[in-house]
């Protein structure tokens, strides 16, 4: 019997010759990642074992991305323990505040090769799936696990395989596919269970669009979002890459545990209500909704094609004058190339506020945090009650095209309407 | 083991965020983080809680970002025990990994009250709810999770990994 893309990433990394779903295995490692929220924690824990030694510092990464530049004199601190750790142990990977966010940075710096097997301590680690790896979130405790032995237990899980087919219409990209089967499975409707994305509308999804898909695949309870690799992967990888790829493909007679096909050629652009990203809904049906804040960046939307999407929209148009706009571009080689083309001045003479490349208010900790009663449109992955700052405020999510159009528009709106 | 508390009973869907915001994860001292455990939904969350009580909850517990800070801020609040009808999965490594233990059981979550006296066996799974005067049958906790919890976390684990190695 033939296996998935994921069970074949299992079976090769826990020595087997194949794995079933609901098997444990001890898997190896190829790469484990944690920030300056996880990290302090993991750290503390890796001493508590009573470790001296990582297994491996060529396949570690430490990112200072969520709470920099140091938001206070706790998350200094909290950053500055990182930096120690990194430095005693030689951690070859140590990113500094404002490298980017690092789910971005660590494709942009060839640190993920398809085939492989990483975690992080962050949840959103299963961005990685797009170039082909199975990537998955953990606790500190785990990635302290991790650190220490290079290896770690997991279960098998089933695979749902999602086949979008059909092209996308103009305005929509891999945040409205992926908003629109977490609208129609739900929040938990993968928990536990990897997400195989294929189909006729992921040939025509750029890289960029696919980390999109893969970074939300835990908003549906997975384990891993995951699109075997092809043509557009290889050429993302192209003088990238620092370890092997192996290109692997789900088996004709692999075995999926439900099969969910979209047909997106005549799909919205999407957005997700509060305070759950499976609220979701085509644009044309929450119109109107007035904004203060319209947030474009994130580890979901952050890439150098979204802040040329919202250049394009914004050009030469000045956002509403009761909306506050923030673009925060998710690494700093994304910024640069931003700055280059012009974009970050388009932007800015619209009357954008260009942010350090960060998680910035994603999280609802650092540089935008919303007031009580008050309400953002935002490309990032999660509106849960709270978010974004008071448990008083809202969060809508969308892709880049409509955050943009609404930030001209001082409402919800589509990018047909500018 | 056995588990005996009050339950504090949650809906659907609760995510870490509200467990524990983001905001607040500048520490990891159980009794900073439980402070603010629950602000979002229950502000009086930590105040009302007991060393001991229960957590009782819907579908998808603890669903959304890995911060293992939400299994801290629990335990540091008193919570010895989690009931739901479902965990997400990051949630469920931290918790058995940290030491506290998880339930599955969507009859016992569902039909049981704010403020109900449970007394639950954590080996067989029975939970015992007085008040109803009504026994319920949780999923088993899997062998190897149950020796975590017995062992105090992987933590512990890992130390025998740190010595071996020398």
């Amino acid at each position: 019997m033939g296996m998935t893309i994921t069970e074949k990433i299992l079976a090769k990394h826990s020595g087997r010759k194949s794995v079933r779903p609901g098997e444990i295995i001890e898997a190896k490692l190829d790469f484990v990642l944690a920030n300056d929220i996880t990290a302090p924690l993991a750290i503390e824990r890796f001493r508590q074992a009573g470790s001296k030694k990582v297994f491996n510092r060529d396949r570690i990464a430490l990112v200072l991305d969520h709470f920099v530049p140091a938001r206070d004199i706790k998350s200094a601190e909290q950053a500055k323990l990182i930096r120690e750790f990194a430095r005693k142990l030689k951690i070859t990977y140590f990113f500094e505040a404002g490298c980017g966010i690092e789910h971005a940075l660590l494709p942009e710096e060839g640190l993920v090769s398809p085939g492989e097997l990483i975690i992080g301590a962050d949840s959103h680690t299963c961005t990685y799936g797009a170039l082909g790896a199975f990537a998955t979130g953990v606790g500190s405790t785990d990635l302290a696990a991790g650190m220490i032995t290079g290896k770690l237990w997991f279960k098998v899980p089933a695979t749902i395989r999602v086949n979008f087919t059909g092209k996308p219409g103009k305005w929509v990209f891999g945040k409205d596919l992926i908003l629109a089967l977490i609208g129609k499975i739900g929040v938990d409707g993968a928990r536990y269970m990897a997400l195989e994305f294929s189909g006729e509308a992921i040939r025509h999804i750029s890289i960029f669009g696919r980390f999109t898909i893969c970074n939300m695949a835990i908003e549906a309870g997975a384990k891993n979002g995951i699109i075997p690799p092809d043509r557009i992967t290889g050429s993302y990888l192209r003088n990238r890459n620092k370890r092997p790829a192996l290109f692997l493909q789900s088996d004709p007679d692999a075995q999926y545990c439900q099969t969910i096909t979209m047909d997106v050629s005549k799909m919205e652009p999407q957005v997700a209500l509060p305070s759950l990203p499976e609220n979701v809904r085509p644009v044309s049906q929450v119109k109107g909704i007035y904004l203060d804040q319209v947030v474009i960046g994130s580890c979901t939307n952050g890439w150098l094609e979204d802040l040329s999407i919202a250049a394009r929209i914004l050009a030469g148009k000045k956002v509403h004058p009761r909306v506050r706009l923030l673009v925060l571009p998710a690494t700093r080689k994304i910024y640069l190339q931003a700055l280059k083309a012009g974009i970050l001045e388009k932007l800015s003479h619209s009357g954008a506020t260009i942010c350090p490349a960060t998680c910035g208010p994603c999280l609802g900790g650092h540089l935008g945090v919303l007031a009580e009663g008050e309400r953002a449109l935002a490309t990032t992955n999660r509106n849960f009650i709270g978010r974004m700052g008071s448990p008083k405020s809202e969060v809508y999510l969308s892709g880049t095209a409509v955050a943009a159009a609404s930030a001209v528009l001082g409402r919800i709106g589509s990018p047909e309407e500018i | 083991m056995m588990v005996r508390g009050r339950a504090h009973k949650f809906g659907d869907d609760l995510d870490t965020d509200v467990i524990i915001p983001a905001r607040y994860l500048v520490t990891t001292d159980p009794k900073a983080l439980a402070e603010h455990c629950m602000e979002g939904v229950d502000p009086e969350f930590p105040g009302k809680v007991k060393p001991g009580d229960i957590v009782v909850a819907g579908k998808n517990f603890g669903s959304g970002s890995s911060r293992e800070h939400a299994v801290i801020a629990l335990q540091g609040a008193g919570i010895g025990l989690v009931i739901a009808g479902s965990f997400a999965r990051i949630f469920y490594r931290n918790a058995f990994n940290s030491g506290l233990p998880l339930l599955e059981c969507a009859e016992a979550a569902s039909e049981s009250r704010a403020g109900d006296y449970l007394q639950v066996e954590l080996e067989s799974g029975k939970i015992f709810n007085r008040r109803l005067g009504r026994e319920f049958q949780a999923e088993p906790i899997p062998g190897f999770m149950l020796q975590l919890i017995k062992e105090g976390g992987l933590v512990e684990h890992l130390k025998r990994y740190s010595g071996a190695k020398k």
